[in-house]
């Protein structure tokens, strides 16, 4: 029997996470690659109308794993009834999106089994036969080529990006799906999951904004926001900001971009002393025009900006206000 | 309570990385901080111990430099500490991480366990939730909230996109602790002087050897990522910027 690649997709409340179509694409490239099988699991309490969606792209087989005990989310669950099926399917290669809920309970399955995860990658190589994952490190300032050095089943996880859904190849037929009912015991299972909420209607919705100065750490004190703000406003665009500003209580959180902020993709954003780490650039990567100013010329903001300027946002923010507003007078 | 805090000592966020001889790893002569969200567990740990009354413990392992994280925990209110002292525990993938914390705490008997939700350095995401399971304790991760009760804590998850869910768990319990949760304290000159006479219990290597393995996952190597979208860069004084700047907004992207 040749290899076997699993692909886990994510489903919410019966809903397949779209970011499982770019695990798929991604172990549709592993097995042009190497020549092993594709295959699919879904999780849930009921899984098998997802399956059926999942059957559709060109994938061996998808399996239905199913039991009460799936719903709501807990890892408790999601572990024990992955070990199962894995105990009796035993794929070489077992691959996922890294959301949330990934993060939550793979490293725990993978601990019970005695493995490891590769987590968090961006892109694979087959190189003489080995496969090696590559993932960024030091916030996305370095890249590694990491390989397993542990028996099978390998876990790897995607980043959200990393291969493109779209690029999902649909099979011939549709893939045969199995059933998989698991036994999840009683007294598995400690945690209890309240409701998931949204917390009070944010005042701020930058989502429709058209142009976006955004600070990060690189502001280094709360009273120099107002530089980025006196550009905002002369640019007659919105203020928002990285994470940490938003922690440190410098700006509201509802001015927050990125994966646990707002998405957003204006005409123009202006990156000052952010660095570009993946949960900030999920968040405004679609943005028209990207510019960003950063001392540090290897900032890996750099790697996704139209425009680059390597410098202190200090001296050049000022300027650039002045220009600005010349400009806008002068129209 | 009693509360463990994982404190990780990490690059500083500005320090430029260059990659050392085997280039699968960076030179270490960098400038050191503490990873930012393991800076909220222990402020949360700290609050949580001002509540319910306890003790704040802080682990972390790392060469001789990695205690000065400790001291600025200690300092800030932590009541003892822990470090696992030895260069090689850099090199270790987070499974054999959690397992040596797990063999240098064996004989402690925690609440609460806190780390942060990932490391800046390796960004795995890993470390405390493999604690958890090599413990055999329910965990929770990307906490922003922590409230005990009768039974045990209900904890705030955050979820993707804004979302957030509540989580009811029994003691004892593993929790990942998001950057955020809280505001973190400064250390007082009275703290700083009173940490000089608390408790640091050292582990060597070899203490914990037994109970680690060979690393299952290997970092081939280490280099500077390929930049793959075309960039263009805007150069000369801050006023030729400005200027050059504003032409492109207007001219070619015409946003003013
Ligand atoms: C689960 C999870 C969710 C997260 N969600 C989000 C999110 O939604 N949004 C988000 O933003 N982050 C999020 N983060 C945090 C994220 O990983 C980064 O830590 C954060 O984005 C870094 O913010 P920063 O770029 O402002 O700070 P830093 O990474 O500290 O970067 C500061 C930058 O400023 C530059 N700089 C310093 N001084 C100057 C100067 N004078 N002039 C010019 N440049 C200067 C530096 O070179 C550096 O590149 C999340 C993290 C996790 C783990
Ligand atoms: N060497 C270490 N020393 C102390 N804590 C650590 C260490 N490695 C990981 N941790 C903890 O585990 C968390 C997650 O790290 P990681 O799994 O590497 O992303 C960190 O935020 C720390 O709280």
């Amino acid at each position: 029997m040749p290899d076997t690649i699993l692909v886990i997709v994510e489903q919410r409340e019966n809903k397949l996470n779209r970011v499982s179509w770019e695990t798929i694409t991604a172990g549709q490239a592993i097995t042009a690659a190497t020549g092993w099988t594709l295959e699919a699991a879904v999780v849930g309490a009921s899984a098998s109308s997802i399956a059926a969606e999942v059957a559709a792209k060109k994938v061996a087989k998808v399996y239905a794993v199913e039991s009460p005990k799936l719903e709501p989310y807990t890892p408790d669950a999601f572990a024990e009834a992955l070990k199962q099926l894995l105990a009796a399917k035993q794929p070489k290669l077992v691959l996922m999106p890294h959301t949330y809920q990934v993060r939550d309970f793979v490293p725990k399955l993978a601990t019970a089994m005695g493995r490891t995860v590769i987590s968090d990658c961006i892109g694979f190589k087959h190189e003489n036969g080995k496969l090696v994952f590559t993932r960024q490190m030091f916030q996305g300032k370095l890249a590694a080529d990491v390989s397993f050095t542990s028996d099978a089943p390998w876990f790897a996880t995607f980043q959200n990006g990393a291969f493109r859904g779209d690029k999902a190849e649909a099979g011939a037929s549709a893939a045969p799906v199995e059933t998989v009912n698991v036994e999840i015991a009683d007294g598995v299972v400690r945690n209890k999951p309240q409701e998931v909420f949204k917390e009070a209607k944010q005042a701020v919705d930058l989502t429709q904004a058209e142009i976006i100065v955004s600070v990060g750490r690189g502001i280094k004190e709360q009273k120099n926001i107002e530089i980025a703000k006196q550009l905002a406003d002369a640019l007659g665009g919105d203020l928002a900001a990285s994470r940490p500003i938003c922690d440190s209580g410098w700006l509201p959180m509802d001015r927050q971009i990125g994966s646990s902020g707002q998405t957003v993709a204006p005409k123009l954003y202006l990156a000052l002393g952010i660095s570009g780490a993946i949960q900030h650039i999920v968040g405004m990567k679609g943005s028209r025009t990207i510019i960003a100013v950063n001392k540090d010329s290897e900032a890996p903001i750099f790697e996704i900006a139209d425009y680059a300027i390597v410098g202190n946002l200090f001296d050049i923010v000022p300027p650039l206000i002045e220009e600005v507003k010349k400009a806008k007078a002068g129209s | 309570m009693k509360i463990l805090v994982c404190m990780k000592q990490v690059p500083q966020k500005d320090a430029p990385l260059k990659l050392n001889e085997s280039a699968a790893w960076i030179r270490e002569d960098v400038s050191y901080e503490v990873n930012e969200p393991d800076a909220y567990a222990l402020e949360e740990a700290l609050r949580q111990k001002e509540k319910h009354t306890g003790e704040v413990v802080v682990i972390t392992s790392g060469p001789a430099r990695s205690q000065q994280v400790l001291r600025e925990a200690l300092a800030k209110g932590a009541d003892r500490a822990i470090h696992l002292e030895d260069n090689a525990f850099v090199g270790l993938d987070a499974f054999n991480t959690a397992k040596a914390f797990a063999a240098a705490i064996k004989d402690e008997k925690f609440d609460l366990i806190f780390t942060g939700l990932q490391s800046d350095d390796y960004g795995y995401a890993q470390t405390g939730v493999i604690l958890a399971e090599l413990l055999g304790w329910p965990h929770a991760t990307i906490i922003m909230q922590i409230e005990k009760n009768d039974t045990g804590i209900r904890v705030k998850r955050e979820l993707e996109a804004g979302f957030f869910q509540f989580v009811d768990m029994p003691l004892p319990a593993v929790l990942t602790i998001q950057s955020g949760i809280n505001k973190l304290r400064y250390a007082t000159l009275i703290g700083i002087k009173q940490a000089k006479n608390k408790p640091l219990r050292k582990v060597t290597l070899a203490e914990v050897q037994p109970a680690i393995g060979e690393n299952l996952q290997k970092i081939e190597r280490l280099y500077v990522p390929q930049k793959t979208k075309k960039t263009e860069h805007i150069e000369g004084s801050p006023s030729e910027i400005a200027k050059k700047l504003v032409d492109k907004l207007r001219n070619e992207l015409r946003v003013i």
